[in-house]
């Protein structure tokens, strides 16, 4: 049979370099990770932009520095959940404020553990409007760890928090959403 | 025999016999028809999926199959019709056609081009495997969105999964082979800007392919790893998004939509000019209007996400730069036109197929214009009107060009001429149940009917009842095809060289019908 194979090989007119199809695959091996790059890019491009409602984070030293702009109130109000199986019950103390842009103000959340044992939960922020996400800035917040709850635990959770001078002036409501998600249960 | 093979040693010689020809052939005519079997099998299993998703819906209520396996219906309907059906058929005409067309003995990589085919069947066989597998088909849609596709999909996810992966890598081989085919294998004269059309769309259609099939390659992979290795790209509990799997797959699957129709624009502008009898209009500006296309491609990908919560800025910047891609495609229906203004034009089977295409595919573009507008988005998104929109787009679009250029060369590929009646009775069949097949979809979407639920209000079963008779039909005619196909290779009236009186291009002009098995191994004179 190698005999046939010999008989009639076709002999490309130009032959075609090794160089330029490896050159040629190297373009699927990099979109390939240019897919992966996707993931770091939309995030740094929602970061920035605040879409995707991921919200700001200041030190409380600078806001210090800034003067309270009473002139108008912003009303923020409060949801709770709780994902993916975790047995907490997760609810603002307070429903609702009504704010001024450039003052701290403190939120409390309670959460009470059901579970007989411990559990370890994960908050995750998300603002609506999306628009007023990037002016939404915490000084501390039980979202930027995790928390441990013994079972049967309940605990007060502090959120402090102020809205930029530069919130769009055509919003004057606001809606800061926590969801706890189980870590336990992602890991495994 | 090794007399006989020394003796055969410097003489043309066939093809080998039996089984083993086909899976060891290294040959571009018969990997060309491999690649179109496979499609025509695919069509036929996908249109049967299609056949269960008409009879569920030709009366509203649940009666013939439960929800479920009904999503995996529209799921596996998806997946084997663009990656089995179309994506294929299009590698099997580049295989046939492109080396005729430059002048080239072959294909650059002749053993890359038996492996990317051989991989597809096990790709398939894998997929269509989870039909039978505890848990169902995977159900999520086509466009297996996370977290339907991750925390909620069946264990059967994963051979869908490597499926994927398999497919990719045949359609990056497949890819780089018409590159380097056609960059390197033209005939002395054979400049860029003299290649056929339907060349000069396969090189463009190659680099999509091997820019955004990675990506899909990509996405598949981040959902393995988060179903089964503890990542979070799409998982919010980790600190990921379900929202990027969207963006991520949406940067592959738009530049796919014209994966699957730039070839189609090549077939379409080689069929019209040979039976207007006049030279294409507007080459030039035909290359150009498919490089733009191609280019702006990569920059609309979120009009399909319209109602995901994007803020107003991006919903224009998606909205403008989707509508400009209808100046490019204008442009080429304006040349198809023009070609055959005071042309002599006959209609013969081909022609028909093409008219049919240029007709049809403007309906699909319009529509999907009005999809690309971001206020009425909101409305018809994940509606009957955008099923409407792609079929037409897909189905009376890319499947018209597969079966025009079917028409169009097998006369050049077998020796053969197909049945002109039956091809004509094929046609007006085919387009008469297919738009009772699909018009009444627009109305149903826009009315607001869900795409992809089994069930409906009962305002729409009218419709619904009209569409699925169209669907039968439409199914049987491809039923038909199969038959004319069978005829046609078996034997018929004997083609000319030639073949079509208005013909051009090294195909028809320097080669005998049938094409020899081995075709210019000297390298044609191009004037």
């Amino acid at each position: 049979m190698s005999d046939i194979k010999s008989s009639h090989t076709t002999q490309p007119r130009k032959s075609v370099s090794a160089k330029q199809v490896f050159k040629l695959f190297m373009v699927p091996v990099l979109m390939f990770g240019f897919g992966f790059a996707l993931v770091p890019l939309y995030d740094v491009f929602c970061e920035i932009t605040g879409l995707n409602g991921k919200t700001g984070r200041v030190e409380a030293s600078v806001v210090n520095q800034k003067e309270v702009d009473s002139s108008r109130l912003v009303k923020v109000k409060f949801l709770a959940n709780s994902g993916n199986g975790l047995p907490w019950n997760f609810e603002p103390v307070i429903q609702e404020m009504e704010v001024h842009p450039g003052q701290i103000y403190e939120a409390m959340y309670r959460v009470s553990s059901k579970s007989d044992k411990n559990t370890v939960g994960q908050a995750v922020p998300s603002v609506s409007p999306v628009q007023a996400s990037v002016h939404f800035n915490k000084t501390e917040c039980f979202c930027f760890s995790k928390q441990e709850l013994a079972a049967r635990e309940t605990r007060d959770m502090p959120l402090r928090f102020v809205i930029n001078h530069d919130l769009p002036k055509d919003i004057v409501e606001l809606t800061l959403s926590y969801t706890f998600f189980n870590i336990e249960q992602t890991k495994s | 025999m090794s007399t006989a093979t020394t003796h055969d040693e410097h003489h043309e010689h066939g093809p080998a016999t039996g089984l083993m020809r086909w899976v060891t052939t290294t040959n571009h005519k018969d990997i060309g028809t491999l690649y179109l079997w496979l499609s025509f099998i695919m069509l036929l299993t996908g249109g049967a999926m299609a056949m269960v998703i008409r009879a569920e819906l030709f009366q509203p209520g649940l009666q013939l199959v439960d929800p479920n396996f009904f999503n995996s219906m529209t799921t596996m309907h998806g997946l084997i019709m663009v990656f089995g059906a179309i994506m294929p058929a299009f590698v099997g005409l580049a295989n046939w056609l492109i080396p005729m067309m430059i002048g080239a003995p072959d294909m650059a990589l002749p053993r890359m081009n038996n492996w990317s085919f051989w991989i597809l069947p096990f790709a398939f066989t894998m997929l269509a495997s989870t039909l039978f597998m505890e848990g169902g088909a995977p159900a999520f849609g086509w466009t297996f969105y996370a977290p339907l596709s991750t925390t909620f999909a069946p264990d059967t996810t994963d051979f869908f999964i490597f499926a994927v992966h398999l497919m990719g890598i045949s359609s990056v081989m497949g890819a780089i082979n018409v590159i380097a085919t056609i960059l390197n294998m033209r005939a002395p004269g054979m400049t860029l800007m003299k290649m056929p059309l339907f060349v000069w769309t396969w090189l463009i259609t190659a680099y999509l392919l091997i820019a955004v099939m990675p990506v899909l390659a990509g996405a598949v992979t981040m959902m393995l790893t988060d179903r089964h290795f503890g990542t979070s790209f799409f998982d919010a509990a980790g600190g990921g998004d379900p929202v990027m799997f969207q963006h991520i797959f949406w940067f592959f699957g738009h530049p796919e939509v014209y994966i699957m129709i730039l070839p189609a624009f090549g077939i379409i502008s080689a069929i019209i000019p040979t039976f207007a009898r006049k030279p294409l209009f507007g080459y030039s500006s035909m290359v150009y209007a498919s490089a733009s296309i191609a280019i702006l491609s990569f920059m609309v990908w979120a009009h399909h996400m319209f109602t995901t919560g994007m803020p107003v800025a991006g919903e224009l910047y998606f909205m403008y730069a989707t509508i400009m891609i209808a100046v490019p495609t204008g442009v080429k229906i304006f040349n198809w036109v023009a070609t055959m203004w005071r042309g002599s034009m006959t209609f013969e089977t081909p022609m028909l197929w093409a008219l049919g295409f240029v007709v049809m595919f403007t309906i699909g573009g319009f529509s999907g214009l009005m999809l690309g507008v971001a206020p009425v988005d909101t409305q018809y998104h994940d509606t009957y009107f955008v099923v409407a929109h792609f079929h037409y787009v897909l189905v009376t679009g890319a499947l018209y060009s597969i079966i025009a250029a079917f028409y169009y060369w097998v006369p050049k590929w077998t020796g053969n001429m197909y049945d002109e009646k039956l091809g004509k009775i094929h046609f007006w069949w085919s387009t008469i149940s297919v738009n009772v097949l699909f018009f009444p979809q627009h109305f149903i979407g826009l009315a607001g009917m869900p795409r992809r639920i089994p069930d409906y209000a009962l305002q729409f079963a009218e419709f619904n009842m009209i569409s699925s008779i169209g669907g039968f039909a439409f199914g049987l005619a491809q039923v038909f095809f199969l038959y004319i196909v069978v005829k046609t290779i078996k034997g018929g009236e004997k083609a000319t060289d030639k073949v079509w009186e208005g013909a051009t291009g090294l195909e028809f002009e320097e080669l005998p019908s049938p094409a020899p098995y081995h075709s210019f191994d000297e390298a044609p004179a191009v004037k």
